[in-house]
């Protein structure tokens, strides 16, 4: 009878990661497609992947078939690839904060670390400007994400000094100072949007909710190698990660190198949140949901857990993307608003479920 | 042999070891024991490399510890340690495996493990509702798990490995760190139950204010002198062959 039952969970394993990674990218695909597809034009599937294909092959479109091919490669591609990167990169970095600090409530929009990213951006587009004139282009472009990347670097590294004493994470310490490092950002964003000009601030209106709507290639191009960075960071983590679970203390006895491990986690952290606040605005919930779903849908190992978080995250980014494009067309809603309505009630419900669990 | 020599260790002002020194040899079980505040979570903490000691120096088969990598040591030696809340939801067999080296065989291992501290029909079930002792029994897996996939039969420190485990299961588990010994492990073990300490023990170390108060077989060391010593209770010391016992029913303050 042990035995059996034991076979059986091993033989149920390997298939449950198939299970999951699968379900995982087939949802991508569903909304990659979906996010080309819909819009004030709606293009049939099958002439998007027609139109990809001929791209691909380095066929350019002509007569009838140019405007489809002009809203799909130029329009919507870009927006559609930094869809899937912004959200598979903040779901990545939400699933590493919550596991190195051990709690399944930390996520870089709620503690602190997207407002430091956003006021490094916003003290970039404010002073950069001025520097950018200086610098090489290529310098200048990258100085955004980079800003963000050193700000959200600096909020996650000051709060993990705040909150960890002797090995041990204060859960409370931690979402406290994630409150006063929050509101400090806040404050220095809104006090350098006091001395900027008019058209900066035309800029900074979108970080309060963010957008996907500024997406352009170089976005893309300057969003892709920090969430490179997070996905290779990850591969190194996930056994780390499993075995903090259990403690510093504990991972240390397993044979982890937990110092590095902390500091690999906050650089892909910093990585992950940064560069999506620079080019997408600070977009709370995706981080602290989709993690949750894949815990309560595969189980809590990292080794599963990371990259479902990353498919689904980048998959139901776009999927709110276009909920937030059409809903109210041709008006556009803020990302940050379609992910914020459905995540903070899915987030209670979520709470209210776990209190039932824990009171019997 | 796993060697800790003239430890000092002193926090704040406060001196926790004050020249310390155990010895853990292959297929042999040493027992710290010694009243609170003696330094055996210390001394267990800088066995297992948590801590660096000050003064003097911890060697395992004649390396020195301090310049060991996480890795390599964990392919040495596992550690039970006294209670370990665990963040997420995982279950029995993940936790066991969380020290696995990652192999073809890890599976198996956990199986094998589990069975040995009496839970494979729980291998499947969630960690957190677990009872305090099941928890213990499944981080003592998680450690054997670690200590077979490592290289040769390894060291097992444990912190007061009975502590949350009722009569039965401590028993269980004394016989595992005989059976252990028996395969060549090397065992160290902070117990605070004296009976249970002369029961499983080759050897008992007694700490006392950071320094080693007293040293050798159970039948050496628990006598009425020295537990009146290391204590400050007098008690009968009996005898149930071939240990010694003491019960707490006639033991009195000094």
């Amino acid at each position: 009878m042990a035995v059996s039952a034991a076979t059986e969970l091993r033989a149920r394993r390997p298939r449950r990661t198939l299970l999951a990674l699968g379900l995982c990218a087939l949802l991508v695909i569903v909304a990659f497609l979906a996010s080309l597809a819909i819009g004030p034009v709606t293009i049939a599937p099958g002439r998007i992947v027609e139109i990809l294909a001929a791209a691909l092959r380095g066929e350019r479109a002509s007569g009838a078939a140019l405007r489809e091919a002009v809203i799909v490669l130029d329009v919507r591609l870009p927006r559609t690839l930094l869809g899937l990167l912004v959200g598979g990169g903040i779901a990545l970095a939400g699933a590493v904060t919550q596991g190195i600090f051990r709690n399944p409530l930390a996520d870089p929009g709620l503690i602190g670390i997207s407002n430091g990213a956003a006021l490094a951006a916003a003290v970039w587009i404010v002073a950069g400007g001025h520097l950018a004139f200086y610098l090489p282009p290529a310098l200048a472009d990258a100085g955004l994400p980079l800003m963000a990347f050193c700000g959200a670097l600096i909020a996650t590294v000051a709060l993990y000094a705040i909150s960890t004493h002797e090995g041990r994470t204060s859960v409370v310490t931690m979402l406290f100072a994630g409150i006063a490092i929050a509101a400090l950002a806040a404050a220095g964003t809104g006090l350098t949007v006091f001395v900027a000009s008019d058209q900066q601030l035309r800029d900074f209106t979108f970080w309060s909710f963010g957008s996907l709507g500024g997406a352009t290639w170089q976005k893309v191009a300057a969003a892709l190698p920090f969430m490179l960075l997070l996905a290779v960071i990850c591969t190194r983590l996930a056994r780390a990660l499993d075995a903090v679970a259990l403690g510093e203390a504990e991972a240390f006895h397993v044979g982890i190198d937990v110092q590095r491990a902390k500091w690999l986690a906050i650089l892909g952290i910093a990585a992950g949140a940064g560069a999506s606040v620079a080019v997408a605005g600070v977009i709370g919930f995706v981080g602290l949901v989709v993690p949750h779903l894949i815990r309560l849908m595969f189980g809590p190992g990292h080794r599963l857990l990371l990259p479902c978080a990353g498919l689904l995250g980048g998959a139901l980014l776009l999927g709110a993307d276009v909920v937030a494009r059409t809903i109210v067309s041709p008006a556009e809603l803020p990302l940050g608003v379609v992910t914020a309505g459905f995540g903070a009630p899915f987030f209670l419900w979520l709470l209210l479920r776990r209190r039932a669990a824990l009171m019997g | 042999m796993y060697r800790a020599l003239d430890i000092g260790v002193a926090v704040g002002g406060r001196t926790l070891l004050d020249g310390a020194a155990v010895d853990i040899r292959p297929g042999h079980v040493a027992v710290l024991i010694g009243p609170n505040g003696a330094g055996k979570s210390t001394l267990f903490k800088v066995l297992a490399g948590e801590r660096r000691p000050q003064r003097g120096q911890v060697t395992l088969d004649g390396a020195d510890l301090a310049g060991l990598k996480p890795a390599r040591l964990a392919r040495l030696r596992a550690v039970l340690p006294q209670s370990v809340h665990v963040a997420f939801p995982f279950t029995v067999e993940e936790v066991a495996g969380i020290g696995a080296a990652p192999g073809r065989d890890s599976a198996a291992r956990i199986r094998r493990a589990l069975a040995r501290v009496e839970l494979a029909n729980l291998a499947g079930h969630s960690y957190d509702p677990l009872s305090g002792g099941e928890k213990q029994r499944v981080q003592l897996a998680r450690a054997l798990v670690q200590l077979e996939g490592g290289e040769g039969p390894g060291y097992l420190l444990l912190d007061e490995p009975t502590a949350s485990l009722d009569l039965a299961q401590q028993l269980l588990v004394l016989r595992l760190i005989r059976d252990l010994a028996g395969e060549g492990v090397g065992v160290l073990a902070v117990l605070h139950d004296l009976n249970l300490a002369a029961m499983v023990a080759d050897e008992i170390v007694a700490l006392k204010q950071g320094r080693v108060a007293a040293q050798g077989t159970p039948a050496d060391v628990l006598t009425d002198a020295r537990i009146a010593e290391l204590y400050g209770v007098s008690v009968r010391i009996g005898w149930a062959p071939p240990t010694p016992f003491l019960l707490p029913q006639a033991a009195s303050r000094a």
